[in-house]
């Protein structure tokens, strides 16, 4: 029971725990694990609010109905786990400004807001593009051997460590 | 299993449920940490891929072998190279930018980090928005350029699906001990 208290896993325990989950949503739901297409539907959601039913014509949304559905509460539960996780831990925190950033960057909160801001668009245009994000191809996409998701993965991957490597 | 799959109310509470032990998951493994995921990228440290490359065999094994007995289907996404190199690519540069992916930015504001709620989720939002709007263009002047199909590496080889998981399993272990090895 230690373990449930502890604020670290090993990696290894982590990942056989999501495989596990894998074969759950599969069987319990037909669900691949994936979180991207989430962001699509509150996106829709949202803008129905401000521009009404004509929203629900753009063929984006024709195939993605903007609604709640089980991916959309897989989400929703991704931060309530998270937030359970950090509860039983006992490292639970507002933070403003990540370590890393504020060791390079500075800990002023606006700049690091403005570059998240950023990296969330060009993160939720990619996603969608891609067909998949790190969970949905990262993950369940790979686990199903699916080309798409490799070549995807070693994408997101390739993307990453160049820019990476550029903003540090 | 079909009743269970067509109640809408349940799936909703499972969807809830999975989710729940998803972020718990992901927050203990460390990657809804901003410094995890760009230390990653950086590749001082190896925590996301070996998470990702453990939940890959382990998921692996066990989704085909649900599939062998009847009990699960596959469900390939399709590709093509202006979807899936531009889309991953573009991805791969917000994902270092931001350090957080529609996943973990979900767990990061669970866990308190307002980076990856003001900025992070109004972004993807805004982002998949976007996307909605240019999609039909897109759609007409580069989705399909270099198409190549939902497939597995089983179905382009034409080969039964498990003469291709355990070689696949026993590549990917070896890539984890390797990686471990090196002290990454």
């Amino acid at each position: 029971m230690d373990m449930l208290y502890q604020a670290r896993w090993s990696p290894y325990v982590v990942g056989i725990g999501i495989g596990v989950l894998s074969w759950l949503t599969f069987l319990l739901s037909d669900k691949p694990l994936g979180c991207s297409t989430a962001f699509s539907r509150t996106a829709g959601m949202i803008e129905r609010l401000f521009r009404g039913e004509k929203v629900l014509q753009r063929p984006y949304y024709k195939k993605t109905v903007p609604q709640i559905e089980w991916q959309w509460m897989l989400v929703l539960g991704v931060l309530i786990g998270a937030f359970l996780s950090t509860l039983l831990s006992g490292t639970f925190q507002w933070t403003w400004v990540p370590g890393l950033w504020a060791t390079t960057f500075g800990a002023a909160p606006l700049g690091r807001w403005a570059v998240a801001l950023v990296g969330g668009v060009l993160m939720g245009l990619g996603s969608r593009w891609a067909g998949g994000c790190t969970s949905g191809h990262g993950i369940s996409g790979t686990l199903q051997l699916t080309l798409s998701s490799w070549l995807a993965a070693f994408c997101f991957f390739a993307g990453g460590i160049l820019a990476a490597h550029l903003i540090f | 299993m079909e009743k269970l799959r067509a109640n809408k109310r349940l799936q909703l509470l499972l969807g809830l449920v999975s989710g729940i032990v998803f972020g718990f998951l992901l927050q203990r493994g460390g990657v809804t940490e901003y410094d995890v995921i760009v230390k990653q990228l950086l590749l001082r440290d190896f925590i996301v891929v070996k998470i990702m490359l453990t939940a890959a065999v382990t998921g692996m094994v066990g989704v085909y072998a649900l599939q062998s007995v009847g009990l699960a289907t596959l469900h390939p996404k399709p590709g093509s190279v202006g979807a899936t190199v531009v889309g991953g690519l573009i991805f791969g540069v917000g994902f270092a930018v931001l350090g957080y992916c529609p996943g973990t930015v979900a767990g990061a504001v669970g866990q308190g980090a307002l980076d990856a709620l003001l900025g992070g989720v109004v972004g993807i939002l805004l982002g998949a928005g976007l996307y909605a709007v240019i999609y039909p263009w897109l759609q007409r002047k580069l989705l399909s350029r270099g198409d190549f199909g939902a497939v597995t590496l089983p179905e382009a080889l034409g080969l039964h699906p498990w003469i291709v998981v355990p070689p696949v399993a026993a590549i990917l272990v070896a890539a984890l001990y390797w990686i471990e090895r090196a002290g990454l």
